[in-house]
């Protein structure tokens, strides 16, 4: 239709008025929901990055697994941050330990956890749970193939904590501190080399014990 | 007002006019989300959703909408609803939603809804376009099933996640047969969507000028 500029503007109003207020009334109606979600799916991943998820056990069989033998606690790094990290197992014996990363990736924030051995040396495992990298190419770092390659590798070299860090493309030293890079996403990959290092040294504290 | 017209609306995109096999569009996603088929089911209903809203909501207010501004509040209506499914499967059907990603914020770039709605709901009547719509989605996910199927039969062994081949036939279990590593990744797609357009035009006996 042919319209005045004062139908066309109003129209347009209305039209951004109406939807950001039914966009807004859903995000809130389903806040708990997603919120639940999201907790349900964090706990999931630190149990998948210790190597104890079983993908086939409903939520209530997931959170019982969890509160079982998964124990919050925290400390304070050397800036007086506090840290969060998990412990697998009973807190006089643990099995293991499983300490959050998270930092800038490629696109977003990249989130993550990393599960050592109760040596606090030996990475048991590794989940990227929660980023916003590029499928297919970033994108693969949540995947089985690149994340089973960390299991077994350390993060201490001689009294350092080296960190495990990916190589770009295929690992020209094969040692205890380096994995297989994915190609295509190198850009993702430098960026958690860093912060992943920068946050395990925040740890240092529980790590060197 | 029902009856061969709404029929032909309906089942003209489920072969003649299929979406992809013939009009080529929508295709990014097709090869995305195909790898497994409960991921292309749900793409599909996401798809089927937003289609049938966008072209009802278009072409009710088909008489209302400023022709100059056309574009801008279709594409408005489209996002709203692709925003109110993305929310839904977070809230009800969070493991899927991760796995589908961006790919359900990105039908709102899927040349179909924003192709119908132009082509058909602006110049058709609420009812006729739903069934447009409907139609279109329908031919889309028909064709998202079958590369799925295909892809996930010849790439996993398996069909929604039942194993159809078993597991004693495999290398790792004494057996002789290896998965299709190239179903997995986007070529195998490429290959089974050209296989089918092929053969859907064979049936059909359309060329293109």
């Amino acid at each position: 239709m042919r319209a005045s500029n004062r139908y066309t503007y109003f129209f347009v109003v209305t039209m951004a008025v109406l939807s950001a207020l039914l966009l807004s009334l859903l995000k809130i109606g389903f806040q708990d929901r997603v919120a639940f979600n999201r907790a349900l799916d964090t706990k999931k991943n630190i149990l998948k990055a210790a190597g104890v998820l079983d993908p086939g056990m409903s939520a209530t069989e997931t959170e019982a697994l969890y509160s079982s033998k998964i124990s919050e606690r925290a400390l304070r790094d050397s800036s007086g941050t506090e840290r969060v990290y998990y412990i697998y197992g009973s807190p006089d014996d643990p099995e293991g330990y499983v300490l959050p990363f998270s930092g800038k990736g490629l696109w977003s924030t990249i989130n993550g956890f990393i599960a050592l051995e109760p040596d606090r040396n030996t990475v048991r495992g590794i989940t990227f749970y929660d980023h916003g990298e590029t499928p297919g190419l970033g994108g693969e770092i949540e995947k089985e193939y690149f994340t089973g390659q960390f299991a077994g590798k350390k993060i201490f070299r001689d009294g350092d904590l080296v960190s495990v860090t990916i190589a770009k493309g295929t690992a020209q030293r094969k040692d205890d501190y380096t994995v297989d890079g994915i190609s295509g996403a190198s850009l993702t990959t430098n960026s958690i080399n860093r912060f992943l290092r920068e946050d395990l040294i925040g740890y240092l504290a529980l790590l060197k014990q | 007002m029902a009856g061969k017209n709404s029929f032909k609306a309906l089942a003209a995109p489920l072969s003649a006019e299929n979406p992809i096999t013939r009009q080529v569009l929508g295709i990014c996603s097709a090869l995305a989300v195909t790898v497994k088929m409960d991921t292309a089911l749900v793409m599909s209903f996401a798809l089927i959703f937003v289609l049938v809203g966008s072209n009802a909501i278009v072409s009710a207010l088909r008489n209302l909408i400023p022709s100059r501004v056309r574009i801008i509040v279709m594409l408005t209506v489209i996002a709203t609803l692709v925003i109110v499914i993305d929310q839904t499967l977070k809230a009800f059907l969070f493991d899927i939603s991760k796995q589908l990603s961006i790919f359900v914020g990105l039908i709102i770039t899927n040349c179909i809804v924003l192709g119908r709605a132009e082509a058909f709901a602006l110049k058709n009547g609420v009812a006729q376009s739903a069934l447009d719509g409907l139609g279109n989605g329908l031919g889309y996910g028909l064709i998202l099933m079958l590369v799925s199927a295909g892809r996930e039969l010849l790439g996993n062994g398996s069909l929604l996640g039942y194993r159809v081949i078993p597991e004693f036939l495999y290398v790792e279990h004494g057996g002789w047969y290896v998965n299709n590593g190239l179903m997995v990744l986007a070529p195998g797609a490429f290959v089974i969507l050209g296989l089918l357009i092929w053969l859907q035009r064979t049936l059909t006996g359309y060329t293109e000028e």
